[in-house]
């Protein structure tokens, strides 16, 4: 595995950085976009870079917040951001395309790409499977992919979205999660069946919100373990 | 969950940060979600700061809801403590 931070292009023709973690050796393989959580670029999201490396994957994060804040640290630029309104939808859409498209111009790139996005980047990769060409979607505890937002959020929910949903979604949810609550989730698993849309959901019992951030109090060693042997299999079936 | 509110406010003050250098802030955040250090899956994080300074130029907090109340109740307190003519003395 190589991992170094590298500049790429956004579809909007913005230089961004990013973070690329690439497989050894010669053969065909997918990429994989790993949207980083609000916290920022930090260092567990390189990491689960990283582990999709160890995969065989080709993996890039798109840095989120290099506009608004380039050079800062994570969770400083986190801050800057948040501070600002936040990322818009159609930044993040220019951000993950252009990822993609750097993805799909490796020497060993199969031709498929897929993302994947935790707590507010599980909406991002919904949103982003429903706009871009990609092949494979995870939604790891989005919240506010269905269900009413509350009065002060800026983020609309992507129930107009869905019915563009380009790829297979995977999704993974915390039965104590609060957003999104189970019922939420069932609304989801309602609509995609609605629409005809092939997704995979998998709830875990005792784990809530953040159940994959090994740094958090929030950590669940078994949803985790598990969450990560079905994307494994979605993305080994999906990204081949 | 990731709650996207977030409460803005001016302020005119200095605060104590990077380097441990004081610095002029004119401007805080104030929201509940995620925090970075503390251990908690949410906090009420505060970052007093100087954005035209740059990202790092804040102080950050991230408190329990509890101790944030218990901030705000000493904040007042310690106000109310202080004749008004002083206040307005600056």
């Amino acid at each position: 595995m190589t991992a170094r931070t590298v500049t790429i292009g956004s579809r909007d023709g913005t230089d961004i950085e990013a973070y690329l973690a690439t497989a050894d050796g010669a053969g065909r393989r997918g990429g994989v976009v790993v949207i980083h959580h609000m916290p920022g670029y930090d260092r567990s999201t390189k990491e689960i870079t990283r582990r999709f490396a160890e995969l065989g994957y080709d993996a890039i994060c798109p840095n989120l917040y290099w506009r608004q804040a380039p050079g800062a640290e994570p969770s400083d630029a986190a801050a800057a951001v948040r501070a600002q309104g936040g990322v818009d939808d159609s930044q993040l859409l220019d951000d993950v395309a252009g990822a993609a498209a750097y993805l799909r111009s490796q020497e060993w790139n199969n031709g498929k790409v897929g993302v994947i996005g935790y707590c507010s980047g599980g909406r991002q990769s919904v949103l982003a499977a429903c706009h871009l060409d990609l092949d494979a979607a995870v939604d790891c505890y989005g919240a506010l992919v269905v269900g009413t937002p509350p009065p002060e959020s800026n983020r609309p929910n992507l129930v107009t979205d869905l019915p563009s949903l380009g790829s297979p979604l995977l999704g993974l949810f915390g039965n104590e999660d609060r957003s999104p609550t189970p019922a939420l989730v069932d609304e989801l698993d309602q609509r995609l069946n609605d629409l005809g849309k092939p997704h995979e959901f998998h709830r875990y019992d005792g784990a809530g919100h953040g159940f994959f951030s090994p740094d958090r109090p929030s950590y669940s060693v078994s949803a985790a373990n598990d969450g990560w042997e079905r994307i494994e299999a979605f993305y080994g079936t999906h990204l081949s | 969950m990731c709650t996207y509110n977030t409460v803005t406010t001016e302020l005119n003050g200095s605060a104590k940060g990077p380097s441990s250098k004081w610095f002029h802030v004119d401007h805080a955040t104030v929201y509940y979600d995620h925090p970075v250090h503390a251990m908690a899956g949410h906090a009420l994080n505060i970052d007093i700061a100087d954005p035209s300074a740059g990202p790092g130029q804040r102080v950050a907090l991230e408190l329990t809801a509890e101790s944030a109340r218990a901030l705000v109740q000493a904040t007042e307190d310690a106000l109310a403590a202080v004749p008004p003519e002083i206040i307005a003395a600056g």
